[in-house]
């Protein structure tokens, strides 16, 4: 029986509160409600309040309570409502949890749940992928799962790691895909990038639900006659710079991909760790395809141009591929 | 090393073998009153004059009676998340004076062996937990804290400091009605000390006293005489108890007075004069050596001996933080992650 992606989340959830007594899921109408997209549904009748915490509107509290109970040796997993109003809770994440271990040696195990990303018109407020706002903070693990088999192994590495994680979930891909999973308990690891489709000609580096545009478009540019390769990076901190470099050593093109906004965004940071590691084998110029330095608008014509799309990425490899 | 050396040792020899429990308690609070000032006064007048401590210093002078009052009060499995005027908690959770100084001198000898500074520190195996900086943000991790030990059955108590500027923060009124919605074990501890850096309480608040926000939260809040160490003693004892009772968080704000300016850089001049004057009648530390000596649970002699002994520590904490080494900046990259 195939497994959606929300469902591979609620799945890694309910196993790791099954397998760890320590596990307990807090945040806003979670419990009896299940979550604002269903993805806790069910957890509050097999494991009660006492594991499932409904909490108030309170994100710094969210999060701050997670810190407290994950230095006590628990496991908490918080859920935003929304990735945009992990904004609310911003100092508790970057400048408490990140900086336990390095200041004083204590373990933050925390995970916190975002569900992000775009293309179901929730306008600027509920559409945003605000994971840069945390790559840069050293301390910080962020992983942001393209499938559900990821999504699945990845919640589960989250949960028993003994640092901060932030565990971006598409709201996009929560019912758009689903694949059937392995009936045995797995982990996926945090800071591996997967190559998901072999080619030859350039590399497309992503993550998140572009993955899916990236093998969408690869698929029309295998029909003109160019072999791309596909990067879905799984973490974006720590970054898996090997995997990245060593399919750039192989296509000698990049195309850099990314829903979220340009100026400041992932994609800057992979073009510098291309020139620094692997200039000499670059035949073209790095480019970007990324949404623009705009809010997320509202109206679908709006959105339409703002986010990255197969087409965007076809046009782009394509005049990287004749360079 | 362990940050719980034995500074415990050398307060049971403090207190005279055959006190009262009464006089005992007046011992210890007065050892640790002493020793917070002594180790303060290094710090803000040789130290950092000296440049040997090279940051921020704020300390808690006049104020010593909150934390070393409610800290005592806490037990084994109580959890403590001291905010910055609070140092005495350090000391009667069994961090040493030594590893204090080191701390505020950047040396391996501190509890953040050089990666933060003044107090900026913790240490789980003490049950103290860290601030930040950022005023308040540690009051949702108390409540977090809290919840954990409900959670796994440990009848503990979260003890949660911060001054009056820092109930003005979202973080604190969030981490507050959490505690209050949830029930949780966690005393609230104020130093209301007027002032928050430059800005006084009215410009702060528009309720009278800190106390008065405990009621839109449900919370039992009390004031307390905040430069008298028993009473904040003893009220500690009614809010920890019925917190450990399960009845839910409760509020104590300890009126006192910022002896100094906001850090040592400040010279208060925003103070009106006469305040400094008026509370220095009030000192915590003269009240209850007076005290002791007219129970009697101490003589004159005595407590000349403790200012003594404390003396004989604190040079022996700076001569063994002065030794400790700097870190390597080699290490400048450990412990980001457990393991990356
Ligand atoms: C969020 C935040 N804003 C500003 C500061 C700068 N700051 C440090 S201490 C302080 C005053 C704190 O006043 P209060 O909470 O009354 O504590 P007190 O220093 O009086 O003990 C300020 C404004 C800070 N540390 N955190
Ligand atoms: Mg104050």
């Amino acid at each position: 029986m195939s497994t959606t992606y929300l469902e591979a989340i609620r799945e890694g959830l309910w196993e790791e509160m099954e397998r760890d007594p320590n596990v307990f899921c807090i945040g806003e109408d979670i419990g009896e409600y299940g979550g604002a997209f269903k993805v806790t549904a069910g957890l509050l009748a097999r494991f009660g309040t006492r594991r499932v915490v409904d909490t108030p509107i309170s994100e710094a509290a969210i999060v701050g309570a997670a810190i407290g109970a994950g230095l006590m040796g628990l496991r908490p997993v918080a859920e935003m409502q929304f990735a945009d109003f992990i904004s609310c809770g911003f100092d508790q994440i970057v400048n408490f949890a990140a900086k336990c271990r390095y200041r004083w040696s204590a373990g933050v195990p925390i995970v916190i749940r975002a569900p992000s990303g775009g293309g179901i018109h929730g306008g600027p407020f509920h559409s945003q992928n605000p994971e840069m706002w945390f790559v840069r903070t050293p301390g910080l693990k962020v992983v942001c799962p393209a499938t559900a088999y990821d999504a699945k192994g990845l919640i589960k590495s989250a949960i028993r790691d003994n640092d901060p994680v932030l565990f971006f979930e598409h709201k996009g891909l929560y019912r758009r895909i689903k694949e059937d999973l392995p009936t045995e308990d797995y982990t996926v690891p945090i800071g591996k990038a997967k190559v998901v489709r072999e080619g030859r000609d350039l590399s497309i580096i992503t993550y998140g639900a572009m993955v899916w545009t990236a093998l969408e478009a690869a698929e029309t540019l295998a029909a003109e006659g160019c072999s791309a390769e596909v990067v879905d990076l799984r973490t974006l901190l720590p970054l898996d710079r090997e995997t990245i470099c060593a399919s750039v050593r192989k296509t000698s093109k990049a195309l850099l991909l990314h829903e979220d906004t340009r100026t400041g965004g992932m994609a800057g940071e992979l073009a510098a760790t291309i020139t620094e590691n692997v200039f000499e084998y670059l035949d073209g110029p790095i480019v970007r395809v990324t949404a623009p330095d705009t809010p997320v608008p509202y109206s679908p014509p709006l959105e339409e141009a703002f986010l990255p799309n197969a087409e965007k990425v076809v046009e782009k490899a394509l005049w990287l591929h004749r360079y | 090393m362990s940050a719980a050396e034995a500074t415990a040792a050398k307060i049971h020899s403090a207190a005279p073998a055959t006190g009262t429990p009464e006089a005992e308690l007046a011992h210890k609070c007065l050892y640790y009153m002493l020793l917070m000032r002594e180790v303060e006064d290094r710090v803000e007048r040789k130290l950092y004059r000296q440049g040997k401590v090279v940051g921020g210093v704020y300390v808690g002078r006049g104020q010593e009676a909150i934390p070393v009052g409610s800290a005592l009060v806490a037990q084994a499995d109580d959890v403590l998340f001291p905010s910055h005027r609070d140092m005495a908690v350090f000391f009667v959770r069994g961090v040493s004076a030594r590893r204090v100084l080191a701390q505020y001198m950047g040396r391996v000898g501190g509890l953040t062996r050089g990666r933060d500074g003044n107090m900026h520190m913790g240490d789980m195996s003490a049950g103290v937990v860290s601030i930040i900086s950022a005023l308040a943000a540690t009051v949702p991790v108390a409540a977090g804290a809290a919840l954990a030990m409900r959670y796994k059955g440990i009848n503990g108590v979260a003890f949660s400091y911060f001054g009056d500027g820092a109930t003005s923060r979202g973080d604190w009124h969030e981490g507050v009605n959490f505690a209050s919605v949830q029930k949780l074990p966690v005393v609230f501890i104020c130093n209301n000390n007027q002032y928050a850096y430059s800005t006084p309480l009215n410009l702060q608040m528009a309720c009278a006293n800190v106390a008065d926000r405990g009621p839109a939260y449900n919370m039992p809040a009390e004031i307390v005489d905040g430069n008298d160490v028993l009473a904040v003693y003893e009220a500690t004892v009614r809010a920890a108890a019925y917190a450990r009772a399960g009845s839910g968080p409760y509020l104590l704000e300890c009126k006192t007075f910022r002896m100094t300016g906001h850090s040592a850089h400040d010279m208060a001049q925003y103070v009106p004069k006469g305040l400094f004057e008026e509370w220095g009648k009030l000192d915590p530390i003269v009240r209850l050596e007076k005290r002791m000596i007219e129970q009697p649970w101490a003589t004159q002699g005595e407590i000349d001996e403790v200012h003594a002994a404390i003396a004989r520590e604190v040079d022996d904490a700076v001569a063994w933080a002065e030794q400790s080494p700097f870190p390597d900046a080699a290490t400048l990259l450990d412990d980001v992650y457990e393991n990356v």
